[in-house]
């Protein structure tokens, strides 16, 4: 189990003071000064060395991303761009991060900027964490009264941070539909390329991170990227907040080393699964998005990037959604399906339709009103939505409904056998006497 | 994509308060020269919390007009995104997450509350206090099942203690905003199994000593400081720490030094009486505006006696409007005038009586 001083997110639970003085007392803001002198190079290359991949979701490493950005400005200004769009089912570790430690994202916002030669940067916040845009405003206001930021600051390095919001939609997590929606438009994704890197927002060389990515930074920094690549596996470097949902004792969200086995995960932390770990059925190992994993391949399963490609499924957000025995996994799969017919934008035909029609079938699949042939049916429509849009939307409404045909088709066969036999449960109408 | 009811009923204009034109243009300053249309968001959400909870085409035309952007590119923006509601919604709106975390740990029995209580979903109830609507995730899922109540989030819940919220927020009581269950955010509710070396909080405070302090930091924050009607509360977020909710707050407990939320406007409170003079208390129900709910309200800030009201100063009617979230309705209703009047008519029958 990893040790509290190795954990970066300390006041995760806020349970201690989350204001500027808390923070550096915790050991934010030091040798600020010191660390941006030694260069952007440093910087990216510490990123590099710590092996930090990208905590939204795809897992792209951090330090190599930033090495897209331009190395010369030729006139246009670059920009950071932070996604808080936290939206994935599952998901909700940002909000901690925001709420309670919102220091280290700014701090990580200033390092991360000054190594791409950006001097302004963007948080993209979902627009229902209304009371969480407030704590993480407050906590930027601290952080320009204390000229820690700004234009003229101590550090010496000009930089401004604002925060911005949306107003509910999931798409907006999707990198190019957030500067669609920063830029003031629907938030539907950009065709890619160009990348980011090069036509982002306002048509300036832009780079999308999301908030874990950038508040781990300081601490990578302060205490050196081979002390973060000496956590976790090779190539699933570090520490990770995981998010515990669904039939565990105790949900939770809890910052643990990379690489933890998913047993240990649930019983140190969140108290077991309910009615013991013989009760598993399955869990969502990675959000919403990533197929499920039935319980008897969960024994030894490694919570890291490259143990969830394993099985087929991935490590996502690293939100775990537990489900016992008691659950109607086709109802569960269904309510996902239901979720990615709400948030697709409509701008690809594939996902437009596919995504409702997928729903639908699972609707009647839920009380067994189908037939049996309709399960491949349906397995082969979510292929023709996979890798067919712009935005991997797509793919995610398509890896569930995938997971759950793969590994738990005797379930779905078993309903529709049961409707079969007795299509009309309430009892035949009787005729009037 | 979803599709939301659009409200027949459409005021002819709409303008943004001065505060709320001087908060905009610190907002179209955000972004670059030219870029003013990325304010589109903020702006319009702002205009709908003023406008209680919905969005007039009004105020899309408004803001159009304000950021030098097409109507239909706004109205666009409006209708894409799902928090701009297009009707009224009801004082205290519910939206319930029902995506599979939630509805893993018990979403089902939320809902069946609000259908027993409310009825269907986007219908507001009769005394216009409660709508409610089923959305997805809300990022919340360590503290499954939950719903968001305004602007804040009420978390842990089950059906009992969800229908207490909701009594609560009936009756005017105070609620706390977070977990129902008293854990600290997303701690895990058997005790941390984390972050309990002492040595990593040598040097920093617990939240709850500085709870008062970052509550009224967050207090002076423009942002959703004009939220709409029954705004549940500027809430700090140290869940052991109940807040008061601004509708129907009992001012005893605001004063208290417990970290709670002060209100800036205590200056203005009027003063009341522990009780009725000769036991018997005024029928306020007669000034126009006030019913019996209100009524009772005033009874129980110590305002027994139209004389009372009678002779509120500027400071008083504005800490009473706040009070009650009324927006100006005291002076509009003109409360003082009619207070006044009601005071001396009972003075002359009172006299009458002493005649005869």
């Amino acid at each position: 189990m990893l040790s509290d001083q190795d954990r970066i997110f300390t006041n995760l639970y806020g349970l201690r003071d989350s204001g500027l003085k808390g923070a550096k007392a915790r050991g934010s803001w030091d040798g600020t000064k010191a660390m941006l002198e030694k260069g952007e190079d440093w910087i990216v290359d510490e990123v590099k060395a710590s092996g930090l991949r990208g905590r939204g979701g795809a897992g792209f490493p951090t330090g190599l991303k930033w090495s897209f950005m331009p190395k010369q400005s030729d006139g246009r200004p670059h920009y950071l761009v932070i996604n808080a769009d936290e939206s994935e089912p599952g998901t909700c570790k940002d909000r901690e991060i925001m709420r309670n430690d919102p220091q280290l994202l700014i701090e990580g916002a200033l390092y991360a900027s000054f190594a791409m030669r950006a001097n302004a940067a963007y948080i993209y916040i979902r627009g229902e964490f209304i009371m969480e845009r407030k704590r993480l405003q407050a906590a930027i206001d601290e952080a320009y009264a204390a000229n820690l930021i700004g234009k003229d600051n101590i550090h010496g390095y000009p930089f401004d941070l604002y925060l911005h919001h949306g107003a509910g939609a999931y798409i907006c997590g999707e990198e190019t539909a957030l500067l669609e929606s920063l830029e003031g438009r629907k938030g539907m994704p950009r065709l890619k390329p160009p990348f980011p890197a090069n036509v982002g927002l306002y048509g300036a060389p832009t780079t999308v991170n999301n908030v874990e990515s950038i508040a781990v930074v300081p601490d990578i920094l302060r205490r050196g990227g081979s002390w973060f690549a000496g956590l976790g596996k090779p190539n699933n470097a570090g520490t990770k907040l995981f998010s515990i949902s669904g039939h565990v004792n105790n949900p939770c969200n809890v910052e643990e080393e990379m690489g933890i086995p998913l047993r240990e995960l649930l019983e140190k932390h969140a108290g077991g699964v309910r009615g013991g770990w013989d009760n598993l059925l399955a869990v969502i190992p990675g959000g919403s998005s990533v197929p499920c994993v039935p319980a008897d391949q969960c024994q030894d399963l490694a919570m890291d990037f490259d143990s969830l490609l394993e099985v087929k499924s991935g490590l996502g957000t690293a939100a775990v959604i537990v489900m016992d025995k008691s659950t109607d996994m086709i109802r569960a799969i269904a309510r996902l399906a239901y979720f990615y017919k709400h948030e697709s934008c409509g701008q690809c035909t594939p996902c437009r339709e596919g995504t409702g029609w997928m729903w639908r079938v699972l609707e009647r699949m839920v009380k067994g009103e189908a037939d049996k042939s309709e399960i491949d049916m349906l397995f082969d429509v979510s292929k023709q939505i996979e890798g067919h849009t712009i935005c991997a939307l797509g793919d995610a409404a398509a890896w569930p409904v995938q997971g759950l045909i793969r590994h738990f088709r005797p379930v779905i066969e078993q309903r529709i056998d049961e409707f079969t036999k007795n299509p009309n449960p309430q009892g035949a109408v009787k005729a009037a006497e | 994509m979803s599709v939301k009811p659009v409200s027949t009923n459409q005021p002819d204009s709409f303008e943004f308060t001065e505060q709320n034109i001087a908060w905009a243009n610190e907002q179209i300053a955000k972004y670059p020269a030219d870029k003013q249309a990325s304010a589109v968001i903020p702006l319009l959400w702002r205009a709908q919390e003023q406008h209680d909870g919905w969005l007039p085409k009004a105020a899309i035309s408004t803001v159009a007009q304000m950021l030098d952007m097409a109507p239909i590119r706004v109205t666009e923006v409006a209708t894409f995104y799902s928090m701009f509601n297009h009707a009224p919604v009801g004082k205290f709106f519910v939206q319930l997450c029902g995506t599979t975390p939630c509805l893993l740990r018990g979403s089902d029995e939320l809902v069946e509350v609000l259908k027993k209580r409310i009825g269907g979903q986007n219908k507001v109830s009769e005394d216009g206090l409660f709508s409610w609507l089923e959305v997805e995730c809300l990022g919340a899922c360590a503290n499954a099942p939950m719903v968001q109540i305004n602007q804040e989030y009420f978390e842990d819940l089950n059906a009992e203690n969800f229908t207490k919220l909701l009594d609560d927020l009936e009756a005017g009581r105070d609620v706390t905003p977070g977990p129902q269950n008293d854990r600290s955010c997303s701690t895990p509710d058997g005790g941390a199994t984390s972050l309990t070396d002492p040595s990593l909080y040598a040097n920093d405070m617990p939240s709850a000593a500085v709870a008062a302090m970052s509550a009224q930091s967050l207090s002076n924050i423009a942002e959703g400081s004009t939220a709409f009607t029954g705004n549940v509360s500027a809430s700090t977020f140290v869940s052991a720490e109940p807040v008061l909710a601004d509708f129907g707050a009992k001012d005893d407990k605001a004063n208290t030094p417990t970290g709670k939320q002060a209100k800036d406007s205590d200056g203005g409170k009027p003063i009341g009486l522990s009780q009725a003079r000769g036991g018997k208390s005024d029928d306020l129900k007669r000034i126009s505006g006030v019913g019996p709910k209100l009524e009772e309200t005033l009874y129980s800030l110590g305002i027994f006696h139209f004389d009372q009201i009678a002779e509120w100063n500027a400071d008083n009617v504005a800490w009473v409007d706040e009070y009650l979230s009324f927006k100006g309705r005291i002076d509009r209703e003109d409360w003082i005038a009619q207070a006044k009047e009601m005071a001396q008519e009972d003075a002359r029958s009172d006299d009458d009586k002493g005649d005869a």
